[in-house]
């Protein structure tokens, strides 16, 4: 087994946005394919709204739960910003899913920094691959703001090495008990969020 | 959480560290576990804390957690406690002499690391406690790994009488992997022996337990030779060989997969012949340990030639980019490391902050517009008040610090802080950890200082635990429940000078704060209101900003509160021509919870509430009780 076929996904986003339960749900799907699995969070405060990055490494057998700098395969953004921060953790070849959700904190509001013009364009000059949606606005046409992460879990899902039905089980799996109605709310969500990544093209 | 309790045995779970080391305490058969909250160590009580068929509690602090778990050990019983390094410190008095008495029952301290500080004062080692106490050290590198030593640690410390310090770091606390769980052994309790020669450490007996001691420690050494936690992989590329620890081990196979690793699980008392023969079969030797150089100068000590912080940092995190390029260059392969090639782009730093409505904005807003004060603080969210916009928190250093520290602030203050007033804020669960002691140091030895003390009916920071205060246990159902105020009573402040008060309002804590900072004596103001976090809390009706009415003024934005925004800026001349810059708002009505903090500095009453029924309005009382 080489180190090349380990897969490393990076979820970043801030405290409270979902990203280390968005993380969890695609460490079960990795673990249903039969996957060595190891996640790992930098999240000190993060539930005081602080910067979150969750680390998710599978293949046939994790060593290291850190990925490298430079080796990420896909960066899962759950906010522009934040995105950006995490651009430079990319491989060459990577591939950028951003949510252009725009959080801005107290120290921006206060005057004391400026949030970043046009985060996607930059992590586009910079010469990465972008996929960028509005994973709130689409979960707001589906009725339910809650479903943003779900969303954002449809728009990794065919940028994985299994198939999307794998993932899909577990995000049902995970809502089974709350009923019908919301396991379906969910499959809509998640088609939705494989859509509108397939319908933006992806210029490098 | 919720899927370790039930999960039968043999069942393959996606665990943390954490969970692994909760799950494997209670298979051991644990019948008394305690700890007092700490990051990273939290979760292991509370998932232990779902488990059936033992005791489990939240201390007041670590050192009484050690105390409980010994005392179950007396009794025969397993036991285990958990805490985070800092805490081992509070803990150490306990530690130093328990070391001397050895256990009956199992007793294993699980005892976390924030290596890389994620959330810590500081980032020692805790290993050296080990060799201070004399007692078996095991660092496990995943959660499989912590799951299988903790049950190894049990049955070490029964057939040698000695707690085990398992020492776990954040990078083990809270990654997931896959650990393969087992059955639930129960052992039931001896009983307590009495054996005064043994558990009643006056000098005469405890002179007696020394030679044991070390006596212990030999053997301990002996068993790491052949202990199965110590594990040679040969390895193809003899150029360079490592020792390596806890999670540096999994950086050293993902960094160099052909080299030889000696790893050790039980690092201490080490096992010196199969280091040695080890070293023998390696060109050069690394020792790759977070975050001291504790086997290193050890090692060299023994005579045995190794590298280790001399190339490698002396703290944080030995990640395989840490590692990579400074073993190369040890091995003439590359150039010394520089800072990373590929700059990361300036983004503004987000750091944490209170949350919408949190209490202690209240108070830090407040403190932010007194002048001439010196605000000693505290150990957990309230250290926020330090950041923006506040800036209204001079010191922090360990838990309980800030009525010492306040009090030599007061006693030690030269000429130029004359008349300046000394102000010492805590929160409820670190006042009864560590803060007692300290407000009844300040009464005893009248102490000019002002008390804050901020209840918010649980330990926030580490995600809202309950306190001996908030009237639930562990589980929470429901609990005896002391009083805070009959407390500071008891400790000696004056009854006229302990007042309650509400953060949410303004200018009854701003007239309180200012008459007792005045007062020549201690005074302490008890900020009662639930984190916005916990159960208790009840959002009120959130509001929003009359555009036409906002002046740009931005004095709101001065609460701090993040559920407020500025929609855009605008420079303005006032009428002495001095140019200002105005900043109009609205508010986040997802976040906003209605406390009202925003609305009292707002001085064009543009912050009114959304026009929706059924939500209750919080209304700001001007009244003082006491």
């Amino acid at each position: 087994m080489s180190k090349d076929s380990i897969t490393n996904i990076l979820v970043c986003g801030i405290g409270g946005q979902g990203v280390m339960t968005a993380t969890e749900i695609l460490a079960e799907a990795a673990i249903a394919q039969g996957h060595d699995v190891k996640k790992t969070e930098v999240a000190g405060m993060a539930q005081r709204g602080g910067v979150v990055t969750s680390h998710l490494r599978f293949g046939p057998k994790v060593l290291s739960p850190q990925i490298a700098p430079g080796t990420v395969g896909v960066l899962l953004g759950f906010e522009g910003a934040e995105s950006l921060r995490w651009a430079h953790t990319l491989r060459p070849d990577g591939l950028a899913l951003v949510n252009n959700a725009r959080l801005v904190p107290p120290v921006v509001e206060l005057g004391l920094y400026d949030y970043p013009e046009d985060p996607v364009g930059q992590i586009r000059a910079a010469g990465h691959h972008v996929v960028a949606f509005d994973a709130l606005s689409i979960a707001r046409e589906l009725g339910e703001v809650r479903l943003g992460n779900t969303v954002m879990l449809g728009a990794i899902a065919d940028h994985l090495p299994f198939p999307p039905d794998g993932l899909l089980e577990c995000i049902v799996k995970r809502f089974a008990r709350k009923g019908e109605k919301v396991v379906e709310a969910n499959r809509r969500a998640f088609a939705a969020g494989r859509a509108a990544v397939s319908e933006i093209p992806a210029t490098a | 959480m919720a899927a370790v309790m039930p999960a039968p045995a043999q069942s393959r779970l996606l665990l943390s560290g954490n969970e692994a080391v909760a799950r494997a305490a209670w298979e051991a058969g644990v019948r008394v576990a305690a700890a007092y909250p700490g990051t990273p160590s939290t979760e292991i009580l509370e998932v232990l804390a779902t488990f059936p068929g033992m005791h489990t509690e939240w201390s007041v602090n670590e050192k009484v957690s050690l105390e409980v778990a010994l005392g179950a050990s007396m009794a025969g019983s397993r036991a285990f406690c958990a805490m985070k390094h800092v805490g081992l410190n509070v803990a150490s008095d306990c530690l130093m002499t328990m070391t001397l008495t050895g256990v009956s029952g199992g007793l294993v301290i699980a005892v976390a690391d924030d290596v890389g500080m994620s959330s810590s004062q500081n980032e020692q080692d805790s290993r050296f406690w080990g060799r201070f106490a004399h007692l078996p050290v095991l660092e496990p590198a995943d959660s499989q790994e912590a799951h299988a030593m903790t049950l190894a640690a049990y049955e070490l410390s029964e057939r040698y009488q000695t707690p085990v310090l398992l020492r776990l770091t954040t990078r083990i606390c809270h990654v997931k992997s896959l650990v393969v769980t087992g059955e639930r052994v129960e052992h039931e309790p001896k009983g307590f022996e009495k054996d005064p020669q043994r558990w009643v450490m006056v000098p005469a007996h405890a002179k007696g337990r020394i030679p044991g001691m070390f006596a212990r420690e030999e053997a301990l050494r002996a068993e790491s030779e052949t202990t199965p936690l110590n594990v040679v992989e040969v390895g193809s590329d003899r150029s360079v060989g490592f020792i390596a620890t806890g999670p540096a081990y999994m950086h050293v196979k993902e960094a160099f997969p052909d080299a030889p690793v000696l790893k050790l699980g039980f690092s201490y008392p080490w096992p010196a012949e199969k280091i040695r023969a080890f070293a023998k079969g390696c060109d050069k030797l690394v020792v790759v340990e977070e975050t001291e150089p504790l086997l290193e100068t050890e090692f060299k000590a023994a005579g045995i030639a190794c590298h280790g912080k001399d190339v490698l940092p002396k703290q944080g995190e030995l990640a395989p980019q840490v590692l990579k390029p400074a073993v190369d260059h040890l091995l003439g392969r590359g150039p010394k490391p520089a800072a990373p090639a590929v700059k990361p782009p300036q983004v503004f730093p987000r750091p944490p902050t209170l949350c919408a409505s949190c209490p202690h904005m209240g108070i830090y807003y407040t403190l932010s517009q007194i002048k001439n004060i010196i605000v000693s603080g505290d150990i957990g969210c309230y250290t926020l008040g330090a950041g923006h916009p506040w800036n209204a928190l001079d010191t922090t250093i360990c838990m309980g610090a800030t009525m010492g520290v306040a009090l030599g602030l007061d006693k030690g203050r030269g000429e130029s802080d004359k008349n300046k007033r000394v102000l010492a804020v805590i929160g409820d669960s670190t006042f009864m950890h560590m803060g007692m002691q300290g407000l009844l140091d300040i009464t005893y030895n009248r102490g000019n200082v002002t008390v804050l003390l901020l209840d918010n009916n649980t330990v926030g920071m580490t995600g809202g635990q309950a306190t001996p205060a908030c009237g639930k246990d562990i589980h929470g159902k429901p609990a005896p429940q002391i009083d805070l105020a009959k407390v500071v009573a008891a400790l000696g402040v004056n009854p006229e000078r302990i007042k309650v008060v509400d953060p949410y309002e303004l200018p009854v804590l701003f007239k309180t704060i200012r008459e007792e900072i005045k007062v020549e004596e201690p005074s302490v103001i008890i900020a009662r209101r639930p984190c916005v976090l916990i159960d208790d809390f009840k959002p009120f009706r959130p509001y929003l900003v009359e555009e036409d009415k906002c002046t740009g003024c931005g004095n709101c934005i001065e609460v701090g509160c993040p559920a407020i925004h500025v929609t855009r800026r605008e420079k303005a001349i006032k009428p002495s021509g001095k140019e200002v810059e105005l900043a109009f708002v609205n508010i986040d009505g997802q976040a906003c919870t209605g406390c009202g903090l925003c609305v009292q500095p707002c001085a064009p009453d543009a912050i009114q509430h959304v026009p929706v029924t059924g939500v209750p309005i919080h209304v700001v009382k001007t009244g003082v009780q006491s």
